[in-house]
């Protein structure tokens, strides 16, 4: 879980102290960025593929409630027991029923941004389930005991010798071994324990095929497969937005997300599920959880299409230099930046403004979402409800009058150009313009408006 | 044919060299250039800060100001991609602004799409080597190169008319198309991330050897300016104007 009231730029600022691993970050993820071009680059049809995937998306959400009930309707006749939720309690409380009613002691879970989202986990720990992540890069950080820093790679901030001293910890390994392949096995080893003692297995869910009733889940760890073929239950949650119309539009969608997400032809692992295995139980649940909320806003509707790549957080430059772990939402960059203040505007205001608007998001978005007109958007949400600190409120309401009020604006700037130079530098060098390493613009003599009027007096 | 320039507040008191440089390129090919002397800041910061009301006010009074001229030209893309992109959120059924909304240009755009130069009004010989700054909105929002996320053919506006330019070496960063940070307010909302991204784009523009970074953008050499003059390095920022009309490296 995230801790409460975190301030992007505070933590920003915290994370870049540590000026050459922020680099180290920016630069591991940029390469990810870099593969899904050349990925990109090699389908002709990609920016078709993305109108494709925005128009089969926003076709779904226009009939969302139809195709829930034919998803619904298929499922259950495939043997599947469908469960709603309204809000993250009452998912937990479905997820925890079924595992009581099972008697499972232990969950072993694969990747699922919707389970963090719920607080799952400290949920079923409170009521004695053991629960086990199994993705590895979710593994690492469930042993460190903090949220994913990144959808997709959710250990991403961490350096392979982190991880080597937190495996020697935790499973006791080689003391100063930080060997991927070592390491890696050894989480393996450790994992295929829980594996084999789960009594039930939960996976998240990429795509919800309406016409067939099935999930899909892509990993590329196998983790989700053997979560499911061991333990005899399986519980798949989702977010009722996963719904794609038929089988055949999942392609237009399995061939972006890998590419977008880590820059892969296809995840390793595109696991379909239509029923239980003989003998099990298979149950989905549909979690709404302030969902529908989003697809009643004509501004902010357009975010359920998301289907979870992360290509959003790669190629965001703030989120490169600032960690997901400066991001108050459990979903950080930029599609967490207008999902979470849609949730909470006063919590996750400083999210909408961790954003330069330089529209890289947009571009990058498989099933083109705006997302930076939505962080702009969503700051009209955090101006009205009165989230600005008091400082920077009031200097938005002047600059507002001087907008209306040029000849004042003018005596302003001229004031700034006489009065900057002659200032001493103790005085500017702590301004927020200049504290972190940035002089002042010099101050030219004149204003552009005063050089004209002279101009035109002078004209013949 | 008459042309009103429209110059961004900050513009208009920190680089007049570059508004009159706009000025001078205009008049330079025969137009009629105007400066609306009640104009005032386009509304970018308060609609990016999400103060709607300020953001309508002042959509309305630029386009009470500005409604009357045939065309209205700017040095800044990401002022005009607020008046041309953002505008409807506030004032998308004002008649006066669907009528202006069109006409609207940034400088480089004006040359190339209205008049459509082949030449520059006077030669201008600028042996150095250059490397361009592709500033965010310009690109994304008002298409002057294609986006290195988006898979279409690739052009670009700033290299194109920048080859009327004699002996000019022009050259592009890694990660050609990356934001410098500046961000607006942002810019200030969150300075330590900004100055991170400012000084690595610095970097990336040094690494080419340039001893100009050239932008169409006066805000993202404004913020990249600043890391440069502190950290006192060589390579300057110059706006692609200031290159057109032969001022190059004088300011």
């Amino acid at each position: 879980m995230k801790q409460d009231n975190i301030n992007h730029a505070e933590a920003a600022a915290a994370f870049l102290q540590d000026r050459e691993q922020a680099r180290w970050h920016d630069s591991a993820i940029w390469w990810v960025r870099q593969k899904r071009d050349a990925q990109a680059k090699q389908l002709p049809e990609w920016e078709q593929l993305r109108a494709l995937a925005q128009q089969i998306k926003a076709h779904t959400l226009s009939r969302l409630d139809e195709y829930l009930t034919e998803f619904q309707a298929n499922a259950e006749q495939n043997g599947v027991t469908v469960h709603w939720a309204a809000d993250a309690d009452e998912h937990n409380r479905i997820v925890h029923g079924i595992l009581a009613a099972g008697g499972v002691k232990k969950l072993v879970k694969s990747k699922s941004m919707l389970t963090e989202e719920c607080g799952l986990n400290p949920y079923l720990e409170q009521h004695g389930i053991e629960v086990i992540d199994t993705d590895l890069g979710e593994r690492i950080v469930q042993l460190r005991h903090e949220p994913p820093s990144h959808i997709v790679m959710p250990a991403i901030h961490l350096k392979k010798e982190q991880i080597s001293e937190l495996f020697h910890k935790e499973l006791g390994t080689e003391a100063g071994n930080n060997d991927p392949t070592y390491l890696t096995h050894a989480a393996r080893a450790n994992l295929r324990e829980h594996f084999l003692t789960a009594g039930a297995g939960l996976t998240g869910v990429n795509f919800a095929i309406a016409e067939t009733g099935g999930v899909v889940v892509c990993t590329n760890e196998g983790n989700a497969d053997l979560g499911t073929a061991l333990p005899p239950i399986h519980i798949a949650s989702m977010g009722l937005e996963k719904i794609i119309p038929k089988q055949a539009h999942l392609g237009v969608f399995t061939r972006l997300l890998a590419r977008s997400a880590i820059g892969s032809p296809i995840t390793t692992y595109t696991s379909h599920f239509q029923q239980a295995r003989p003998g099990g139980q298979m149950h989905i649940v549909i979690v709404d959880n302030g969902r529908s909320d989003i697809l009643g806003s004509d501004d902010f509707s357009q975010s359920l299409r998301c289907i979870r790549c992360g290509a959003c957080m790669n190629t965001c430059p703030v989120y490169r230099r600032s960690t997901g772990h400066s991001y108050s939402y459990i979903i950080p960059g930029p599609i967490g930046s207008t999902l979470g203040p849609s949730r909470d505007i006063r919590k996750h205001g400083s999210m909408a403004f961790a954003c330069t608007t330089c529209g890289s998001c947009s571009n990058v978005c498989p099933v083109k979402i705006n997302l930076h007109e939505q962080l702009i958007l969503q700051r009209k949400r955090a101006f009205d409800a009165g989230t600005l600190k008091p400082v920077k409120k009031m200097g938005l309401l002047a600059m507002r009058f001087l907008t209306q009020h040029p000849s004042l604006m003018d005596t302003g700037g001229k004031l700034m150009r006489k009065v900057v130079p002659i200032l001493p530098q103790a005085l500017t060098q702590h301004s927020a313009w200049s504290r972190p390493g940035r002089d002042l613009p010099q101050m030219p003599a004149q204003s552009f408006k005063e050089m004209w009027q002279a101009r035109q007096k002078d004209k013949p | 044919m008459n042309v009103a320039l429209f110059i961004p507040c900050f513009v208009n008191e920190l680089y007049p060299h570059v508004a009159m440089a706009t000025a001078e390129l205009l008049e330079g090919y025969g137009i009629d250039v105007v400066y609306p002397l009640a104009q005032s800041c386009c509304g970018q910061p308060l609609s990016n800060n999400g103060d709607s009301q300020g953001a309508c006010d002042a959509a309305r009074r630029f386009t009470g100001v500005f409604k009357d001229y045939d065309y209205i030209v700017s040095p800044s893309g990401s002022c005009v991609s607020h008046v041309k992109h953002h505008y409807p959120w506030y004032i998308a059924d004002d008649a006066d602004y669907q009528a202006l909304q069109p006409r609207v240009y940034e400088i480089v755009e004006f040359l190339q799409d209205v008049l459509k130069v082949d030449r520059l009004p006077k030669p201008v010989y600028f042996p150095h080597p250059v490397s361009i700054h592709q500033s965010c909105h310009g690109l994304r929002e008002l298409g002057h190169a294609a986006p290195s996320e988006l898979m279409i053919p690739y052009h670009s506006r700033l290299e194109r008319i920048l080859q009327l330019v004699d002996g000019i070496d022009v050259r592009l960063p890694e990660r050609r198309d990356e934001c410098c940070g500046f961000g607006g307010t942002f810019s200030v909302d969150e300075p330590e991330v900004s100055v991170a991204m400012g000084e690595d784009r610095v970097a990336q523009h040094e690494a080419t050897g340039a001893e100009f970074i050239v932008g169409a953008d006066p805000s993202c050499l404004m913020h990249m300016g600043g890391i440069i003059r502190h950290k006192c390095r060589p390579i300057r920022p110059l706006h692609i104007v200031e290159i057109l009309t032969g001022r190059g490296g004088a300011a």
